[in-house]
């Protein structure tokens, strides 16, 4: 492996971060606007517009609270500024990603109306600008980066050559000290035997099996419908040669190796609490609504296989695509950091493939922009597990 | 070694995936089964689009589908070897 430093940004907490945002969050969809207008009025700062986060209750509403106070934590982020409708929910925002030691600062819109709260959350964002903007990178080690998958997209290349140049990837930097994650809960289907088997511990494996099961009971039973309306797989996944569910989660598991396992099962959105190593977490497999709870459980950076030519990015999070088919990395190469087409010719084994991966993390995280952000992409999905009162 | 028009992942599975553009019917392919490297002759008898698969024996309606080594779905139709199996002749078993 070549250099395993990396020059980045040591946070308040020790965390490791690779970019360095000053985030405008909405606690709400009703003040997206102001957050918007927060973000025109001083440049190096981002609104994170999002749909949801009134009338949400129990679960759901816990879920919201740890997407918002996860993402403002994260190490990538530098500074937050907060803005909802009242203060009770705001503070709560501002308290948990304070607890963090990073600058945070809550405005809300009520008895002051858009154009006052704009006004003062400017300042406020202006010196956070200020601040932020000065902060240098420093030299930390690779293992200290919270590393996440999630493909879209897929096609038979995926399974074939950019998943298990993922998996191979974790197989080499897991056992270095690296936190890596991996969900999708529905794309297991038909590999859940394989899935379970791939815990590093009967409790693992046991949590595991409940969340899939919770989800075959609670979403698939019930609304079921032939191949699930075209999504799973997708029309994009039959145009690449993908025939079924159990096909296409047999491609998905070969994201975490050879020998890699898995030490805990995460809900969605929940922060990694038993030490280095990889995690399953509970979540969609629509692209963007995955990568958005896994930047809020903490990972900074983001490894996407694609076959068919997913675009999808993160605004706080750095998403690497990775493609071995040959017809997606030259119609669509503006999307593609890593090319590994080389896998399906036979001049590129899979070995070499990872660490050319493990190559484009390491720039990624000293600074390189990849293909998701030089092309403006900013998915943020909030996951809504069911309706609102 | 020459570049492989198919490959398959494990010796026990009975479809492979078409890994060039614009295969002709008729074409006399090499497939490469990745987990041990060896190698297999076979002619295709449709036009298969990359990242399709290609029967690697006669497939029957009913007949399971293996490919990872693992059960990836049923046969709804036929195809003959070298043929494609997609969502015209193949379908999953969960739902």
């Amino acid at each position: 492996m070549s250099n395993e430093k990396i020059m980045a940004y040591r946070r308040e907490n020790g965390r490791v971060g690779v970019r360095n945002h000053v985030v405008i969050l909405p606690v709400d969809d009703i003040s997206n606007a102001c957050c918007e207008n927060v973000a025109k009025n001083i440049q190096g700062t981002m609104a994170l517009p999002h749909a949801y986060g009134r009338l949400q209750f129990g679960e759901d509403l816990e879920l919201h609270f740890r997407t918002m106070i996860g993402t403002g934590s994260n190490p990538n982020v530098a500074a937050v500024i907060v803005i909802g409708i009242e203060p009770g929910w705001t503070n709560k925002i501002v308290e948990g990603i304070r607890a963090t030691g990073k600058p945070c600062e809550g405005f809300w819109i009520e008895q002051y109306g858009d154009i006052d709260t704009t006004a003062r959350a400017s300042r406020k964002a202006k010196e956070f600008v200020h601040w932020a903007s000065e902060l240098q990178r420093e030299e930390c080690d690779m293992s200290e980066l919270w590393v996440s998958t999630k493909c879209g997209e897929s096609d038979t290349t995926t399974g074939l050559g950019s998943c298990p140049t993922v998996g191979n990837m974790y197989d080499k930097l897991l056992p270095k000290g690296i936190y890596g994650v991996f969900g999708e809960t529905s794309e297991i289907t038909g590999a859940e035997h394989i899935c379970e088997k791939r815990a590093a511990n009967p409790e693992a494996a046991a949590k595991f099996m409940k969340i899939f099961q919770a989800y075959q009971d609670e979403v698939i039973e019930p609304f079921k419908t032939d191949d699930l309306s075209d999504s799973q797989p997708t029309k994009g996944n039959i145009e690449g040669g993908l025939t079924t569910i159990e096909e296409k989660a047999m491609g998905n598991l070969e994201k975490i190796g050879r020998t890699s396992t898995y030490i805990d099962a995460l809900g969605p959105a929940e922060a990694p609490e038993k030490g280095a190593g990889l995690y399953f977490m509970d979540t969609s497999s629509a692209a963007a609504e995955c990568v958005t709870l896994m930047a809020a459980a903490g990972y900074v950076v983001h490894t996407f296989p694609t076959g068919q030519g997913n675009i999808v990015g993160n605004p706080i999070v750095p998403v690497i695509k990775i493609s071995a088919n040959p017809r997606t990395v030259r119609t669509m190469s503006e999307h593609i950091d890593c090319d590994v087409s080389g896998i399906l010719k036979r001049t590129q084994t899979i070995s070499d493939a990872g660490d050319a991966l493990i190559e484009m993390i390491r720039r990624t995280s000293n600074g390189r922009m990849t293909a998701a952000e030089a092309l403006g992409h900013r998915e943020f999905v909030m996951t809504k597990l069911y309706r609102s009162a | 070694m020459a570049e492989p028009q198919f490959l398959v992942h494990s010796p026990k599975d009975n479809v492979g995936v078409v890994v060039i553009e614009n295969l002709a019917k008729g074409t006399d392919m090499l497939g490469v089964v990745t987990e041990d490297d060896s190698t297999l002759n076979l002619k295709s008898e449709a036009d298969i689009p990359i990242g399709h698969k290609v029967a690697l024996v006669d497939l029957k309606e009913g007949d399971t589908i293996i490919k990872y080594g693992e059960d990836i779905g049923k046969m709804v139709g036929p195809a003959e070897k070298g043929g494609h199996v997609h969502t015209h002749n193949m379908k999953t078993k969960r739902w």
